[in-house]
């Protein structure tokens, strides 16, 4: 398996997918940066929480997304473009063939692509993440605290694992149809599906199922309860809750809060661990994803027949 | 059997969606031969090929490769199997050397090993660098990438790719397809030197006049099943002295009995009944031991025929479509 990990590092790092990437990279540092010179004064963030803030504050007289929601966008597009031609492209260009009759066991194949992907993926966001705290501090001028460095660590984890979800699903992808553009439609499709339909779907059928016309302030909460229920199912939903948790420690739940408690609502931000313990669920969430992805591509694949057409 | 056997199969079937393109095949390759394993398109190799190599799951039947079973221990299989895939295709953007240590590390060869094998498998076909650069242009002074390569030097890459690991057997699938007669010559003559240095080699073709001249035994395949299997001096004595033998008996409601008694006979290889006549294959003239057990078991005999086949007969039959 190191020798397949070698290889795909060795050919990504040649490759000019991997320029673009690392373009990308650039771009959305610099995106972030000036979205958080634009708006991190207007946020008025209390002490402890403020560096965090460069991640988080979008622009206010010029609209500029955070970068926190810019990388929830384009991350599972990076983990796509790492996965979807996979396995297919190797079939089709007769590779697999010659690989599959080493001695090597067939989910190394798949676990040394994945394994390489992580790599990778680990690379761009901890670039962007080390390019944005180092100018950031020069820009803003305050260091982190421990707290900070801790939590942007567990961003950074919670977002490779969440491009590691997509590129899992795009390898599953790359397994299950032969041609490469298949594979890439069916993974983008699936993520315009979780980033954007979900949305509109969600309160639709909760409105359909929970009619709150009346305003009774129950059915009110049942229909939000509802919306959210289904909201979980989207892998891009839980990173987003979980993002936001972890980066703006403000947040103090991820339930409804009604309007007549706000007021009352503390302006102080959340421990590290009651922090933790509010998102575990949901990276609990995205690893078992994960996990099914790869349990059905090792089934596909251990059993899939290899002929070289 | 005296011969050690590098491939037993028995049984060998493969169906796709209901439709058998691998019909209960059994198939012996002696240790130290080339086997030519040839067929009309379609006739099923290719999937025999990859049933051997554990790339395809039989839905029936058992083989042995070097003693393992390919489908259980496919690794301890591959370990000292080559393959040279029908479209061999190769990381087009890595040179020829890069593409064959890919393949040493795969194997677990250590990187010094892995450099004096590349050497040698690649001096061995002829892809050696001046030999690169002469059929690639001077201009480039630096290792080339398989993507410029021509098919026929890809075709000799794919055998050094097979040969690096020194396997004790290796399968070839259609090696001679889309070459030149030159590029076809010299890459039988490679392939006929293995045995010598302990490689079985079993290779596919649908154009066996091509292949024949290396091939130590060969097995016939057509529709999924062996037609006709041995070694082929033998084969072609048999040819030359009248080959293998179809009869025809007319009798009367010839019954299970008689069939029975008939597919016993010593030589007989198959019997089917249509009305009243059964046809019986034989590999040698058997006339007169049919017809006695026809008489013996109170059938009349009306009428009996028999037709010679040679090894050409049965070329032409197959290979006709070609
Ligand atoms: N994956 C598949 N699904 C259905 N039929 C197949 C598949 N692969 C091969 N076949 C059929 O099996 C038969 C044998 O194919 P193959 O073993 O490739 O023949 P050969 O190598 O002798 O040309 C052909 O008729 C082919 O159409
Ligand atoms: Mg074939």
């Amino acid at each position: 398996m190191v020798a397949i990990i070698r290889k795909e590092l060795a050919d990504y790092v040649t490759s000019i997918r991997f320029l673009g990437f690392m373009l990308l990279v650039t771009v959305l540092s610099i995106t972030g940066l000036m979205a958080a010179a634009q708006g991190i004064r207007a946020a008025n963030l209390p002490q402890g929480i403020v560096f965090l803030g460069l991640f988080t504050t979008a622009g206010v007289q010029v609209p500029i997304p955070s970068l926190s929601y810019l990388v929830s966008l384009l991350v599972p597009l990076i983990g796509i473009a790492l996965g979807f031609d996979a396995i297919n492209s190797e079939r089709s260009s007769g590779t697999l063939s010659r690989v599959l009759s080493q001695p090597i066991y067939r989910d190394s194949v798949i676990n040394g692509k994945f394994l390489a992907g992580v790599v990778i993926l680990s690379i761009m966001v901890g670039t962007m993440l080390l390019l944005v705290s180092g100018y950031g501090m020069r820009m803003i001028g305050v260091p982190p605290t421990h707290e900070e460095v801790i939590r942007l660590f567990l961003y950074f984890v919670v977002t490779i694992f969440y491009g590691a979800f997509w590129m899992g699903l795009a390898i599953l992808f790359s397994i299950l149809f032969r041609r490469v553009a298949a594979s890439l439609l069916f993974s983008l499709a699936l993520w315009l599906f979780f980033s954007i339909f979900i949305m509109l779907i969600a309160p639709a059928i909760a409105n359909a199922l929970v009619p709150t016309a009346e305003g009774v302030q129950a059915e009110v909460v049942r229909n939000y309860e509802l919306q959210r229920t289904i909201l979980l199912f989207s892998p891009n939903y839980l990173f987003q809750e979980a993002t936001t948790v972890i980066l703006v420690p403000l947040v103090r739940t991820l339930g409804m809060v009604t309007s007549s408690i706000q007021p009352y609502w503390l302006r102080n931000p959340l421990s590290l661990g009651q922090s933790i313990l509010v998102v575990w669920p949901h990276i609990t969430g995205l690893i078992s994803l994960s996990a099914v992805c790869f349990a059905v591509s090792y089934i596909l694949f251990m059993r899939q027949e290899i002929r070289a057409t | 059997m005296s011969e050690t056997l590098a491939i037993s199969a028995q049984g060998l079937t493969k169906r796709y969606d209901g439709v058998t393109v691998v019909d209960h095949l059994n198939l012996q390759v002696k240790a130290n031969e080339v086997f030519g394993l040839l067929g009309p398109n379609g006739a099923g190799k290719t999937t025999t090929i990859l049933m051997m190599l554990g790339l395809t799951e039989p839905a029936e039947g058992s083989v042995s490769v070097l003693g393992f079973s390919p489908t259980r221990e496919p690794l301890k299989v591959k370990r000292q199997v080559g393959y040279l895939p029908e479209r061999v295709g190769f990381y087009e953007n890595m040179t020829a050397r890069e593409n064959l240590r890919f393949i040493a590390d795969l194997n677990g060869i250590s990187y010094n090993e892995a450099n004096q094998r590349t050497d040698e498998v690649l001096k061995m076909v002829g892809l050696t660098e001046s030999e690169i650069m002469e059929a690639l242009g001077p201009k480039r002074k630096i290792e080339k990438t398989v993507g410029k390569f021509s098919r026929g030097m890809k075709q000799r890459l794919g055998i050094a790719e097979v040969l690096i690991k020194r396997p004790r057997l290796v399968f070839l699938d259609e090696p001679t397809a889309g070459l030149d007669p030159k590029g076809i010559n010299q890459l039988l003559d490679l392939i006929a030197a293995l045995p010598k240095a302990g490689t079985t080699v079993v290779l596919s073709s649908h154009q066996l006049y091509q292949v024949q001249r290396v091939c130590h035994s060969i097995g016939i395949l057509a529709k999924g099943k062996m037609v006709i299997q041995g070694a082929i001096d033998k084969l072609g004595r048999e040819a030359l002295a009248g080959g293998r033998f179809q009869i025809e008996v007319e009798t009367e409601n010839p019954g299970e009995k008689l069939i029975k008694v008939i597919r016993g006979l010593k030589g007989v290889l198959g019997v089917e009944a249509k009305g009243n006549v059964l046809s019986i294959s034989t590999e040698a003239d058997l006339r007169r031991q049919v017809s006695k057990a026809v008489v013996e078991n109170n059938y009349p005999l009306i009428q009996m025929k028999i037709q010679e086949f040679s090894l050409d007969d049965i070329y032409m039959k197959y290979f006709r479509e070609e």
